[in-house]
C-alpha cells in the first residue's frame, strides 16, 4: 500500500477530463481532494492524497503523465523562504495544520513541508511575505 | 546606593576593551544569582532590542538636482509616492505609503504587496529605484518632468527619521466578532481566535528604563543595523499611562523618535512589510545601551517577561470605535509561552515583533560595545516622564461651518 500528497497540474487542452473518475474506476485508487483550482489561463492544480496498491499507483501516475499532466510532489509547492522571514510568528496561528510552527525558546519559526496542505494561508498572512508558491493561481499574489 | 558610576567612566573601560557588558535577556539571571547590588557593580551596560513593525518611520532625501533645476511638487519612487512640501529636491519617503494604483481593500482584504517601507528596503540594498516627479517650473526651477533611477550611493542625504518608534508596552490584540479581521496587528481570528501581540518584553528598550531616567535626546543607537539617536520624544508619547510597582507601563507609554544616516544601515533590519487588509510599513530593529549608573538602574534592567503586563484589546469594537475597557492583563511571560487565558477562554498567541531578532540586535550592539566601536553618549536633554503630566488628545470634531474663531 501506498499514500502519497501529490498535486496535478494541467494544462488548459486537458482540465475538463475527468481524471479523477479514471484513477478511481481504472486503477482502484482512494482520493482525497484536499484542493482544487483553476487560473484565468485556464490551468487546473489539484492537489489530492491518492492511496492504494503501489503497482496500481505507479501505473496511475504513467497514465497521468501520458494524458499530459505535470505530477509533482505537495511538498514542492510551499516554500519557505528563510531569509525573508523574520521569525516573527504571525503565521503559526494562522497555519491550520502546524506546518508552521513557533519553537520555544529559540522563538524561531520552522515550517515542516510534508504537514502542508497547501491552503494558502500563510502566502498572505507573513508580513515579510517569506512564504512562496511556484504557481502562479491568480488569485493568491 | 553604593555604586555611582558615570557615562565618562564606561567609555573609558569601552575604550580600554574592560567594560562588561550584558543583554537584558543575560542580565535577568545575573540579577537573580548576585542581586541587584553585586550585580551593578559588576556591570557597565546592559543592551536592549526590539525588531518589530513600525508604521512612524520614514527617510529624509536628498536627491541632488538635475541640470536644468526642478522643484519637485509630486514625487514617485518606484511608483511610491512620496512627499515634496519642503525645498527643491528635498523628499521624506513614508513607510506606508502606497502607490495610487494599489487596489488598497477595494479588493478586500488587500495585498499591499509594495509601499514605502519597501522603498527603503530596496533603497539599502543597493537597488536602482525609479523616480518620477513633476513640478510646475519656476524661472529658478525651470524642469517640469524628470523619469530617471537612482541608487541611495547617489543620493546626498538620506536620512531615516522616524517619529514613533519603539512602543513601551503595546496592546494585545483579540477579535470579540463573529468573522475574521485584518488589522494592524495580523489577521485576527473570530471569537478570539487568536491573540497578536508586539513588544520583545523583558528585551525591549523602554521596558528597562521605564522612567527614561538614562535614554535621552542624542543617545546613542543600534537602529537598522547602523548607527542612529534619539531625536526627541516619540508622537503620542504617554509616560502617563497606569504603571505597575516596578515602574513599567500596563499601555502603551513611552514612545521615541529616532533618527540616522540611511547610507550605513542594513537591508536586513529595515524590512519592508505588507500586512493583509491593513496597508504596508516597516519592520525596524532598535536597539539602545543602558548605562548602569547605579542600582536603581540595574533594577529596572532586570525586569522579567513575568513581571510585565500588556492589556487585551478588542479589535472587533473596542479599539476602531473606542469601545468599553480592555479585556484584562496578560503577562509576556504567557504570551510568549504561546497561550493566554481571556475571559476563561484559552486563546493561542502570536507574535509580530520578532524575538529572536530583538536578541540578535541586543547580542549585536553588546559585541560593538565589547569590541570598543560604540561608546556611550550623555543625553542633551531628558525626555518627558511621569512628571511631565501629558495628557493624549483626541480629535475635536466639530462643525467646520460654525468655527468658533471667525
Amino acid at each position: 500500500m501506498v499514500k502519497q500528497k501529490i498535486v496535478l497540474r494541467y494544462p488548459p487542452h486537458v482540465v475538463e477530463q475527468p481524471t479523477i473518475y479514471h484513477l478511481i474506476k481504472d486503477f482502484n485508487l482512494m482520493v482525497n481532494i484536499l484542493r482544487a483550482d483553476i487560473n484565468p489561463k485556464k490551468e487546473g492544480r489539484l492537489m489530492m492524497e491518492l492511496s492504494g496498491k503501489k503497482i496500481d499507483y505507479q501505473r496511475a501516475l504513467e497514465w497521468l503523465q501520458e494524458q499530459g499532466l505535470h505530477v509533482m510532489g505537495l511538498e514542492q509547492q510551499i516554500i519557505w523562504n528563510s531569509e525573508r522571514c523574520t521569525h516573527c510568528g504571525a503565521c503559526t496561528v494562522i497555519c491550520p495544520t502546524e506546518a508552521l510552527v513557533f519553537n520555544r525558546p529559540e522563538m524561531t519559526v520552522s515550517f515542516t513541508d510534508d504537514k502542508c496542505v497547501v491552503c494558502e494561508l500563510c502566502l498572505r498572512a507573513c508580513p515579510a511575505r517569506a512564504m512562496e508558491t511556484l504557481v502562479d493561481n491568480n488569485n493568491s499574489q | 546606593m553604593k555604586v555611582n558610576r558615570s557615562i565618562e567612566e564606561i567609555n573609558e573601560k569601552i575604550k580600554n576593551g574592560k567594560a562588561v557588558v550584558f543583554t537584558a535577556e543575560e542580565i535577568t539571571d545575573l540579577v537573580e544569582e548576585q542581586g541587584v547590588a553585586e550585580a551593578a557593580a559588576t556591570v557597565d551596560v546592559v543592551t536592549t532590542g526590539t525588531f518589530g513593525p513600525m508604521c512612524s518611520s520614514g527617510v529624509f532625501l536628498n536627491i541632488g538636482h538635475p541640470r536644468p533645476r526642478i522643484k519637485l511638487s509630486e514625487v514617485h519612487l518606484n511608483s511610491v509616492p512620496a512627499y515634496a512640501g519642503i525645498a527643491a529636491v528635498d523628499l521624506y519617503l513614508g513607510a506606508t505609503a502606497l502607490p495610487e494604483t494599489d487596489p488598497a481593500n477595494h479588493d478586500y482584504p488587500g495585498g499591499f504587496v509594495y509601499g514605502g517601507g519597501h522603498v527603503i528596503e530596496d533603497l539599502v540594498a543597493g537597488k536602482e529605484v525609479r523616480l518620477e516627479a513633476s513640478a510646475y517650473g519656476t524661472d529658478c526651477y525651470p524642469l517640469k518632468k524628470i523619469d530617471t533611477t537612482l541608487r541611495l550611493s547617489e543620493i546626498n542625504e538620506a536620512t531615516l527619521y522616524n517619529p514613533r518608534n519603539a512602543y513601551q508596552n503595546y496592546n494585545v490584540a483579540v477579535n470579540l466578532g463573529p468573522k475574521t479581521i485584518y488589522t494592524y496587528m495580523g489577521i485576527l481570528k473570530n471569537n478570539m481566535g487568536n491573540a497578536n501581540y508586539s513588544s520583545a518584553g523583558q528585551l525591549s528598550p523602554l521596558f528597562n528604563d521605564p522612567l527614561l531616567k538614562t535614554i535621552g535626546m542624542g543617545t546613542r543607537i543600534f537602529l537598522g543595523g547602523g548607527i542612529g539617536y534619539v531625536a526627541w520624544h516619540g508622537t503620542q508619547h504617554n509616560p502617563s499611562a497606569p504603571r505597575a510597582e516596578n515602574g513599567t507601563p500596563q499601555s502603551p507609554a513611552g514612545t521615541l523618535a529616532l533618527t540616522g544616516d540611511l547610507k550605513q544601515m542594513k537591508p536586513r533590519w529595515l524590512r519592508g512589510l505588507s500586512y493583509l487588509g491593513y496597508g504596508a510599513t516597516m519592520q525596524v530593529g532598535v536597539g539602545i545601551p543602558i548605562p548602569i549608573l547605579n542600582e536603581e538602574i540595574m533594577k529596572y534592567c532586570a525586569v522579567r517577561d513575568e513581571d510585565l503586563m500588556a492589556p487585551v484589546v478588542d479589535y472587533h469594537r473596542g479599539y476602531p470605535y473606542k469601545e468599553g475597557e480592555p479585556l484584562g492583563l496578560v503577562s509576556y511571560a504567557d504570551l510568549k509561552r504561546g497561550m493566554i487565558k481571556i475571559q476563561g477562554q484559552k486563546v493561542p498567541t502570536a507574535s509580530l515583533s520578532s524575538y529572536a531578532g530583538a536578541r540578535e540586535i541586543a547580542g549585536t550592539l553588546k559585541d560593538w560595545i565589547l569590541g570598543g566601536q560604540f561608546t556611550l553618549t550623555i543625553p542633551a536633554a531628558g525626555l518627558p516622564s511621569v512628571e511631565a503630566g501629558i495628557k493624549l488628545n483626541a480629535l475635536p470634531q466639530r462643525d467646520p461651518e460654525n468655527q468658533e474663531d471667525r
